[in-house]
């Protein structure tokens, strides 16, 4: 994942990207918008206000501190842009993203039916219930549903998977997305969505940030963030009455040391210009580090609630386990030798087409080396599974001199109730096997032939490799994590315990899930789920983060707040440490914000005081307070402007990577970030501010 | 005279008394709030039930916090317009022995919302301002209502935390009525009962005349003061019978009256951390915050003791004596100032106005940081919830999680109002000394120049915003404009935080409560502990650093050198 985002970074300062950032951070300064980001539209004010002072000194009053008092001006108009930069990129990053899920649409045309007739529009005119035809070759032109015809769809533009998957009228695998292309047959598709909401359109809104809405956690903090702001313009307002009492006390003028642009500069340096600079940075490359993973979420809210999730449900089939059990044992009856066992049991699989019947197929070849015989050719009649009878299986006639076999296979009950119906006995060994095998979480299938019970087929659950170890990690950040299958208890209890999830709902029906996220819910839990089907539904809108997978039925998607382009069920994981990382990357940036101002006071504060009660010698008492030996009182206030600029910038990277994210404790991240960007926030800008005021010496620029 | 082996025996003796009494008065507090049998109820349990019935209060009766705050907000007006009354017409009201006038109306304001708003600043010398009428029944009771409100305002707080999803959160009348009968009033009886034993004045006759040593006739002024003093220091009040307040002998005759009214100003406040931890089950969270308070109160009290105990040139007598309690010497009258300053009384035993400048801006640090050093009864605490709710969420966020406390998420709604709470006192003290240092009406009450001057305007609208009350001294504020100025200090200090903490209780009360796990964001460990000091020092200081610079850290700076004001 890091590395992904480390290529997307390089690619984020390509060149037009940056070349339209900085345009846009110029169009950024109107106070229409920028009056949204309560911080940076302060500094712009007094950014205004400074060059007021600027212009009129230039026209002649005060020409003495005029080159002093333009750079401080200009370093104000810097930070402000900084600020718009950072945002800018990160939405260009954004729109390039975007531009290249758009150009699959731009140039489709669709074939709409009206009255019967197919007629060439744009697929941008299209409208809801329009239906229009798709044929091998075409891109499908909009959202919509099959009405009519299965085809073959490389849906790839959108999942990066290259397979095509099956769409069709119905109500499983009806759902197709615009920008996809049919490979073949001929399908008609009803649009769904009006032109500028489709689903392809909400991801560019949203990756472009034009839709973007502050997010709960953004709200709060850009209220702390303003309530700081109040508290430092209370403070450098008060600042001047306090200076001028002073100044009388110690028989000087402090008008130079309170001209407007040194307060503010003062200002500019308290108030959060950093965090406030980078917060929607920090929240739209969020929203980005998600489309990286081929995630799409609805809104940013929901972004943020995946940090917050504390509960994962998730389906036992495909997330914890492969896909489809497979054949693992032969487990022979008394007397029964295991080659014949097998040969019975790889006979009656041979037409079963489902990923076990193929497993039992291959475990016969690989342990015996056995061969499928061509049993087709013989006559051989194939008795599919029913679900009368609970079983399936072959009829072989009579050949190369051996009687006609009647092979059955199923689950342990239904053939004991078949064997004991014919008159025959069920061992008693093979019964203490079944009982065995199911309490290590695998299934068992018992195989006769001609009344005889051969003995017993194992099909085990294969736990994904390394999902325990993903299940530990959830468990060291606090997660808790629930399996849902439809197996008996005793398999779920076998396999949850191998998987090492913390809980598990076995014969879980999709009323359970709906149930079980209320009840998590009713006692404070956020859960987060993953779902395909229609029948989970109900479960992914209740969820507090429903990620819907793409392949998954329209329904689902429309009732989740994410969606899986890759429908991968592991995704959920990923999601939830995004979330994390996004609110983590606030936190961080803001406790830097706020460290730094000490320093500034250092450098500010005694620029401005260091002349009172000095009665008559060249420094006051106050100019104590210049720990880090500033060169002059001018060079110590515009360092520390140049320090608050350029810090924006230097932390842009890391508000558009996000900080380092570990699974471990909350403890011991806080301990790691409180040290970083805490202790971290107080010393740099010391340094910082230092640096660049030997810099600003050397080159008198004061 | 040197810091010596007495002076650490003292300093720890008064933390280790503290250290002991809390869990003590803590758990019977806790009981009290929570309506457990106690041994109290057995003696006034009738009282409580007669005076539901008399104010026709339905003990079971919950109120939401809109109803609540009103409640406590009408309570408190109702106090103020009567103790205006008392003191316009006490002339006409029995027990003035010395037939003292009406009092003018702006002091009338500022007194009356000084005792309401449990502030105590006092800008009339009392003995000749107020009569025992208005001292007894306007005064006093208001010491005892302005306490309790103060320690009710934590009970809302408190079940927001362990109530899940209603609107509920107390009935305030039973929390009045139960904080005033079980907790002030029989501590009160008891302090007094000791006082008067160690010659503290209760008596209702006439000043004494006597002749003094030069031949000339000279009033001493005595009268009920035992009654008041007890609850003054109980209920972090503060405001003394007499002018010099602790240090004057009628009030504080001995040695253990010293140390007992020392210990008194903390100890409520002290016991009510205790409580919280028990009402909220859990003792971990309760001693972080405890720790927290201890370790702000040792660390500004060894500050304030170096300076004092430290020679400086400047002086002629090192360490300087002006203004100390002779009596009980510098350690006895640093502890005080820490104590006082900290714990929101405003009780004095010295002068502050005549302490190094270090320890002068120990006493205001202690204000600005909004009393949270164990702090006003029940204000420090309700005062700290909200820095450990600001901690929480810019903290809480570098977890990675929506921050929560105690199971309570933290949104933008409870940060809005922690931020008012924080920023609402710090904002008056910084407007309005900012108008005190530029304007006539404020420079004219000065008594001295430069940067001490400075420092005792800063003083007397910290102390009002942080509704403190003890006073710097060297500035006449018994003008109108230092009386309304003020009268608005105390109003904002004092209400713009109750009113944040109720909505917060309320808010909190409506929310689910979310089960603790290793994600959750620890507020019982000692780096929670850590880190609520921090944001503490560092919201307080780069608030205020610009003030202090050209207050007390300036004339620190030029005493080193030689020069004092």
């Amino acid at each position: 994942m890091d590395n992904k985002s480390g290529v997307g970074l390089a690619s984020a300062f390509d060149r037009n990207i940056v070349v339209q950032a900085l345009a846009d951070s110029f169009k950024k300064l109107n106070p229409k918008t920028l009056v949204k980001n309560p911080v940076m539209f302060v500094v712009e004010v007094v950014a205004v206000v400074s060059t007021y002072v600027v212009a009129q000194s230039a026209i002649g009053h005060q020409p003495s501190s005029l080159s002093f008092d333009a750079q401080i001006t200009v370093w104000l108009w810097i930070t402000v842009l900084f600020a718009n930069f950072a945002e800018a990129i990160a939405e260009g990053r954004g729109k390039a993203q975007a531009e290249a899920l758009r150009k699959a649409r731009a140039e489709t045309f669709a074939r709409k039916l009206e009255n019967g007739k197919e007629v060439n529009v744009p697929a941008t005119e299209l409208s809801k219930d329009d239906i229009v035809v798709c044929e091998a070759g075409d891109v499908i032109p909009a959202d919509g549903l099959v009405v009519e015809g299965i085809a073959s769809v490389d849906e790839s533009a959108i999942t990066g998977e290259s397979a095509p998957v099956i769409r069709e009228s119905g109500e499983e695998r009806n759902a197709v997305t615009g920008g996809t292309k049919v490979l073949s047959d001929r399908i008609v598709i009803r649009i769904i969505a009006e032109q500028g909401s489709t689903f392809m359109d909400k991801i560019i809104s949203l990756v472009e940030g034009a839709k973007r809405q502050k997010t709960p956690n953004e709200i709060a903090l850009t209220i702390l963030l303003s309530a700081l702001t109040i508290v430092f313009l209370l403070a450098v307002a008060t600042f001047p009455p306090f200076m001028h009492y002073s100044g009388k006390a110690s028989g000087i003028s402090v008008n130079e040391y309170v001209s407007l642009p040194i307060l503010d500069s003062l200002l500019v340096c308290l108030i959060p210009t950093t965090i406030g600079g980078l917060l929607s940075a920090i929240g739209i490359s969020g929203m980005d580090r998600l489309i990286r993973k081929n995630v799409i979420a609805t809104s940013g809210r929901a972004a943020e609630a995946a940090g917050d999730v504390d509960v994962l449900l998730l389906d036992k089939t495909g997330t914890i386990t492969l896909g489809n059990r497979m054949a693992s044992d032969f487990l022979p009856a008394p007397g029964i030798p295991v080659e014949r066992l097998a040969d019975a049991a790889q006979l009656s699989s041979i037409a079963d087409e489902t990923p076990e019947g193929r497993s039992i197929v291959i475990l016969a070849k690989e342990r015996y080396g056995m061969r499928a015989k061509e049993v087709r050719d013989v006559g051989a009649t194939f008795i599919p599974f029913s679900a009368q009878t609970k079983m399936s299986g072959v009829e072989i006639p009579a050949l190369d001199g051996l009687g006609p076999r009647s092979i059955r296979k199923g689950s342990g009950e239904a053939m004991k109730k078949f064997v004991t119906e014919i008159g025959k006995t069920f061992p008693q060994s093979v019964q203490k096997n079944l009982e065995e095998i199911a309490r290590q979480g695998s299934t068992p299938l018992v195989v006769v032939e001609n009344g005889e019970v051969l003995g017993i087929v194992q099909l085990k659950d294969i736990v994904k490799g390394g999902i325990k170890e993903r299940f530990a990690q959830l468990r060291k950040m606090g997660i808790k994590t629930v399996m849902i299958t439809g197996d008996n208890a005793l398999t779920a209890a076998a396999i949850a315990a191998e998987a090492g999830v913390d809980d598990f709902i076995a014969e879980a029906k999709p009323e359970d899930k709906l149930a079980r996220i209320r009840q998590e819910q009713a006692s404070g839990h956020l859960v987060g789920m993953i779902g395909d089907g229609t029948n989970d539904a109900p479960a992914l809108a209740q969820a507090d983060v429903g990620i819907a997978m793409n392949s998954g039925t329209q329904a689902a998607r429309e009732a989740g707040n994410m969606v899986d382009l890759d429908s991968n069920p592991t995704k959920l994981i990923e999601v939830v440490e995004t979330g994390k990382k996004l609110l983590m990357t606030r936190g961080a940036l803001t406790t830097f914000s706020i460290a730094n101002d000490v320093s500034k006071y250092f450098a500010i504060i005694p620029a401005m005081t260091g002349a009172l009660y000095a009665f008559g010698k060249p420094y006051g008492p106050l100019s104590a307070l210049n720990i880090m030996k500033l060169g002059s009182p001018e060079s110590a206030i515009l360092s520390a402007v140049i320090f608050n600029a350029i810090i924006i910038i230097l932390l842009v990277p890391l508000a558009l990577k996000g900080v380092k994210y570990r699974p471990v404790g909350a403890s011991a991240v806080l301990r790691r970030n409180l040290l970083v960007y805490g202790l971290g926030g107080i010393i740099a800008p010391f340094i910082g501010i230092k640096l660049i005021d030997i810099l600003v010496n050397a080159l008198r620029l004061v | 005279m040197k810091f010596g082996t007495l002076d650490v025996l003292q300093v720890a003796l008064f933390i280790l008394s503290l250290a002991v009494l809390t869990p003590i008065i803590g758990s019977f507090m806790a009981k009290v709030f929570s309506g457990e049998k106690h041994f109290m109820k057995s003696f006034l349990g009738k009282t409580e039930e007669l005076i539901y019935r008399v104010c026709r209060i339905n003990p079971a009766e919950e109120m939401n916090w809109k109803e609540y705050t009103f409640a406590l907000l009408a309570f408190n007006f109702a106090g103020f317009i009567l103790l205006l009354l008392f003191q316009e017409v006490q002339q006409i009201l029995p027990f003035n022995p010395q037939h003292l006038p009406a009092v003018s109306w702006d002091l009338a304001i500022n007194t009356a919302v000084s005792f309401v708003t449990n502030t105590n600043w006092q800008s009339y010398a009392g003995e000749t301002t107020m009569s025992n009428f208005v001292q007894m029944v306007g005064l006093t009771v208001q010491n005892f209502l302005s306490a309790a409100t103060g320690i009710v305002v934590i009970l809302p707080f408190i079940r927001g935390i362990i109530r899940k999803t209603t609107d509920d959160i107390g009935n305030f009348w039973v929390d009045v009525t139960r904080t005033t009968l079980y907790i002030l009033l029989p501590l009160s009886v008891i302090l007094a009962i000791i006082l008067v034993g160690q010659g503290t004045v209760q008596t209702l006759t006439h000043y004494h005349t006597v002749k003094a040593i030069t031949g000339q006739g000279q009033v001493i002024p005595v009268g009920p003061a035992a009654s008041q003093i007890a609850i003054k220091q109980l209920g972090s009040n503060g405001g003394g019978f007499f002018n010099a307040n602790g240090a004057h002998p009628f009030e504080n005759p001995t040695p253990l009256t010293d140390f007992l009214e020392m210990l008194s100003i903390l100890l409520i406040a002290s016991g009510l951390v205790y409580t919280y931890g028990r009402l909220i089950g859990s003792m971990k969270q309760a001693l972080v915050i405890w720790s927290v308070m201890l370790v702000l109160f040792v660390s500004m009290l060894s500050v304030s003791l170096y300076s004092e105990w430290t020679f400086h040139p400047a002086y002629a007598s090192t360490p300087t004596m002006e203004g100390k309690e002779t009596r009980f010497g510098i350690t006895n009258s640093v502890l005080w100032e820490v104590a006082t300053t900290s714990a929101s009384n405003g009780s004095v035993n010295a002068m502050h106005d005549s302490m190094t400048p270090l320890s002068g801006m120990v006493a205001l640090v202690n204000m600005m940081t909004g009393e949270v050093i164990f702090g006003g009864v029940g204000a420090g605490l309700y005062g700290m919830f909200h820095f450990i709710l600001l901690t929480v969420f810019i903290a809480g966020l570098m977890v990675g999680r929506t921050p929560e406390y105690l199971g309570k998420k933290i949104e933008a709604y409870e940060v809005k109002m922690a931020v008012i709470g924080v920023v609402a006192p710090s904002a008056a003290i910084l407007v309005f000394t900012a108008i005190g240092v530029i304007t006539r009406g404020g420079i004219s009450s000065l008594n001295n120049s430069g940067p001490h001057g400075f420092s005792e305007i800063l003083y007397a609208f910290t102390s009002a915003a942080a509704n403190n009350g003890s006073a710097f001294a060297g500035l006449n504020t018994n003008t109108v404009f230092y009386n309304l100025s003020q009268s608005a200090g105390m109003v904002i200090g004092r209400y713009s935080v109750i009113v944040p903490v109720l909505a917060i209780s309320g808010s909190l009360a409506r929310k689910k409560s979310i089960p603790p796990s290793p994600g959750t964001f620890p507020t019982d460990s000692p780096l929670f502990g850590f880190l609520l000091i921090g944001i503490i020092i560092i919201i307080s200081a780069l608030t205020f650093f610009p003030a202090l610079a050209l207050g007390p850290i300036v004339e620190h700076f030029l005493m080193l050198a030689g020069k004092t004001f």
